[in-house]
């Protein structure tokens, strides 16, 4: 096992490096001048000259290519064109904000997603099977950003129970360490910010949730039905054993690979920031920034974001993986 | 077991936590602030904060773009525009106890002239670097229009320019030119950085003037502003003014509707009837602005004078206004908004006449002749906010008359701009402009002045008037010949001057007091929430 995880571990390697050659090509290759981005409106060419003389984007591509290498070697990701910030600083700034954006979407997809997948399976071709599975349809075909103004019509506009936009009240004056603003509410004792930023994860929650939530109910339906169908679940129900044992002994364990592996990978897509959610609800994740990005044609910003996505992507695949062999001893690697 | 393992900063810098009494005013604005020294910054949500907490020697009549006193009571103009003697107020302290005198403007003078070359950028330096011509060192340096500054005793500032620049005085009211405190930038500030905008200083040591302190900038969450105690002009009424961003417009309405934010600038046109109808403020700001259809010579048949007459007598300017733009908005004459030195109403028109288009048209041997019209998508700027609706009336327009409309659509950010302003790929193009301040050149100098990709023609007379108009030393001196150079552009015809649409901004019923500026000296003293 462990052999197993150092040779994943050292595979990444030359992944990211191939990765941050291809992106530093692919970035440049993009439509459109930095510079000009950067000056807006303002744009004069002797002002582009300057802003690409300043940022070295007049030399050669393959000198510009060394010295990212060189700052790289040395920790150093660049820092914004639009803003100066250090990347890796304002990446670690906001990815709290997508994890804890993620992690309320998957923990809705998943405890809404698995029971429900499981009972439309022990239901099969049954009414509640076809609500269960028409529904999960339709998570998947509204899009995120209509379903987020539908419930910010509900929600909000209409009975004022929960907030739109951002993570926070600003007027609540919260004390922020791990950027994780509910956990930060545990940590100082400010209980009315942890709530507060309960009730902010909410309603984006609900919007990004409902495509893992659809895709969750499918999966697991559909690997409980067959396992359901196993003869040793027969075997397990005929001698006498409670349906709850059964279900959790033998269906479930049996029946959760593939649901594992999807809720993985979903984390994973998750963590790579939600784009279109976090813009709606203002919630200055990584996503959003990622945007800003493109648009601004930021390329430190695009170059260093996308490989720290690309280096979680690959550690919570490798969890993943791992935790096949907790589940099923049948799979644990020799 | 977790709870209390961290102490809760709250209430730790003597203010209230939530509620309890504090008067707190939250505004939306549609980005992050890029950094807290108006002097390297260029966008407007820098400069909202700024103007919170610097002022600078000019400032505006309220609601107008005039310049009136302010850290400066009075001054004095040489005859030949060379020197200017300020008055400055006495009594003043700056934020962190400084003292504001002639010594302490001199010292912010010095400091702009002698930014180092790193910081000369228009990325960072955009204001100083494009109003005062160049800089102390650099390829800039034999332009400088810079010369001096001497402190005549504690309240009397002397600056000397090299060359006159009639607008010195209204440019003094840009907030990239405010006075700031030399304690603290000695102490926090590295102008000679690799980026100035992120240092200490930038980020959390401010220190202007005015009626708001910095207290805290949580990136990516809020800016926070506290009341200052000790403002020498009319003290806020504010405890605390909490900065935050949301960038759709539809969003910031939404929020404001469901009380989590108090104000917030660029309202939507869809949102102004509905946003009135539950009860919201909405107040506009006197446009100082300017909407127009840029034309690119170097496309044919727009290089035919015909032809651009009669893309101008085609459209009926009212139309587009009431289809695509807020109430209130008015047609424009000319490439200068009306309160500008310079304009004229006695300049040539286009008023709409379809009948003339065509006959114009075929003159020129263009009749039913195919025109790329170029529009930006995904954004809405205070000077076109609804760029696609108001394509559309102009192409149904310009249809009507014969022309064929060839429409080609590009995301504003990176590539409508990149392709208007730095390619000859383009035909018809919607664009505009915000001023700054309050000088001609800000308009038609910043369109005409040079040869320029977005208009794709080269007339030597118009270039070198709008130099000589701009090297003239004051403002009185340059009016009738900035008069005569609108009639030379109107008669030209580069463009068609649209309209100049009245920007917006949404409260909630409870505030009062916001005082809207036309070049958005906009500073919260005067504001009450309840």
């Amino acid at each position: 096992m462990l052999r197993f995880v150092l040779r994943r571990l050292a595979l990444m390697v030359p992944v990211l490096v191939g990765l941050s050659i291809l992106l530093f090509m692919w970035i440049r290759w993009l439509p459109g001048d930095p510079a000009r981005a950067l000056l807006g409106e303002r744009a004069t060419p002797e002002g582009i000259a300057q802003v690409n003389a300043a940022y070295g984007f007049d030399k050669p591509l393959v000198q510009q290519y060394f010295t990212y290498v060189k700052s790289l070697l040395s920790g150093d990701f660049g820092n914004s064109i639009k803003t100066g910030q250090p990347v890796v600083q304002s990446f670690i700034e906001k990815f709290p904000a997508t994890v804890e954006l993620s992690i309320a979407a998957l923990l809705f997809a998943v405890v809404i997603g698995v029971p429900l997948g499981y009972l439309a399976a022990r239901h099969q071709g049954r009414l509640l099977d076809t609500v269960v599975v028409s529904g999960s349809l339709l998570g998947v075909v509204i899009p995120v950003f209509f379903l987020a103004i539908l419930l910010k019509l509900v929600f909000a506009t209409w009975l004022h129970w929960l907030p739109t936009s951002l993570r926070q009240d600003p007027r609540m004056d919260a004390t922020h360490v791990t950027n994780l603003y509910v956990l930060d509410g545990f940590l100082t004792g400010e209980w009315d910010a942890a709530w507060d930023a309960m009730l902010h994860l909410i309603l984006p929650a609900l919007a990004l949730g409902t495509i893992p939530l659809a895709i969750i109910v499918r999966i697991t339906r559909a690997s409980v039905a067959e396992v359901v169908n196993e003869d040793y679940v027969r075997t397990a129900e005929s001698k006498g054993l409670s349906s709850w044992t059964v279900s959790r002994r033998h269906i479930m364990r049996n029946a959760l690979l593939p649901v594992v592996t999807t809720i993985g990978l979903w984390a994973g897509l998750l963590f790579s920031g939600a784009v279109l959610t976090e813009t709606v609800f203002s919630f200055n994740g990584v996503g959003q920034y990622l945007y800003e990005a493109i648009s601004g044609l930021d390329y430190p910003v695009l170059q260093g974001f996308i490989l720290f996505i690309a280096l979680i992507y690959s550690v919570i695949n490798l969890i993943v993986d791992v935790s096949y062999g907790v589940i099923d001893p049948r799979v644990r690697v020799s | 077991m977790l709870s209390g393992c961290v102490q809760s900063e709250r209430g730790s810098s003597g203010n209230g936590g939530s509620g309890g009494g504090s008067s707190k005013f939250v505004f939306a604005g549609s980005a992050e602030p890029v950094t807290l020294d108006p002097f390297f910054a260029s966008d407007g949500e820098s400069f909202r904060v700024s103007r919170q907490i610097f002022e600078g020697l000019v400032g505006t009549k309220p609601g107008t773009a005039d310049p009136a006193p302010l850290l400066a009571k009075s001054w004095d103009t040489s005859s030949d525009g060379l020197t200017y003697t300020f008055h400055l107020q006495s009594g003043v302290k700056f934020q962190d106890g400084t003292d504001f005198n002639a010594d302490a403007v001199c010292f912010n003078f010095d400091r702009w002239y002698n930014a180092p070359k790193s910081a000369q950028s228009p990325a960072l330096t955009y204001y100083y670097g494009s109003l005062f011509k160049g800089f102390a060192t650099g390829d800039t340096a034999k332009d400088a229009i810079y010369d001096s500054c001497k402190a005549n005793g504690a309240d009397t500032a002397v600056v000397t320019l090299k060359q006159p620049f009639a607008g010195f005085v209204a440019a003094m009211s840009l907030p990239a030119f405010s006075m700031q405190s030399p304690t603290a930038l000695k102490k926090y500030q590295k102008d000679d950085a690799q980026n100035p905008t992120t240092t200490a200083y930038s980020t959390a040591h401010p220190t202007g003037t005015g009626p708001f302190t910095f207290g805290k900038w949580e990136r990516g969450k809020q800016v926070t502003l506290k009341k200052n105690p000790d403002y020498w002009g009319q003290k806020a009424s504010l405890d605390e003014v909490i900065f935050v961003a949301i960038a759709d417009p539809k969003a910031r309405a939404t929020a404001l509707q469901n009380g989590e934010i108090d104000g917030y600038d660029l309202v939507g046109p869809a949102d102004i009837q509905p946003l009135k109808d539950a009860g919201f403020q909405i107040l506009n700001r006197e446009p100082f602005n300017l909407l127009y259809l840029g034309m690119n010579q170097k496309v044919k048949p727009l290089d035919n004078p015909k032809v651009r007459q009669a893309i101008a007598y085609a459209i009926d300017k009212q139309a587009v206004i009431k289809a695509s733009m807020p109430e209130g908005t008015q047609a424009a004459k000319e490439f200068m908004p009306p309160v500008v030195n310079g304009y004229t109403e006695d300049v040539p028109t286009y008023d709409y006449n379809p009948a003339k288009a065509k006959q114009l048209l075929k003159e020129a041997g263009a009749d039913g002749a195919t025109i790329e019209f170029n529009y930006p998508t995904d954004v809405s700027r205070p000077y076109m906010p609804a760029p696609g609706d108001t394509f559309n009336v102009i192409r149904s327009e310009l249809q009507k008359v014969g022309l064929k409309i060839k429409p080609t659509a590009d995301k504003w950010d990176p590539d409508y701009l990149n392709k208007i302003q730095g390619t000859s790929k383009h035909g018809i193009h919607l664009l505009g402009w915000t001023g700054d301040y309050n000088d001609s050149d800000n308009f038609v100098g910043v369109f005409f002045g040079q040869k320029s990709p977005e208009w794709g023609f080269d007339n030597p007379k118009l270039f070198s008037d709008l130099k000589k108009a701009r090297g003239l030393p004051t403002p009185a001196a340059q009016k009738p010949l900035y008069e005569s150079i609108n009639k030379e552009i109107m008669q030209y015809l580069p463009g068609v001057p649209l309209a100049h649409p009245v920007p917006s901004l949404a409260f909630a019923p409870n505030v009062k007091g916001y005082q809207q500026s036309p070049v958005q000296d906009e500073v919260y003293n005067t504001v009450k929430v309840g």
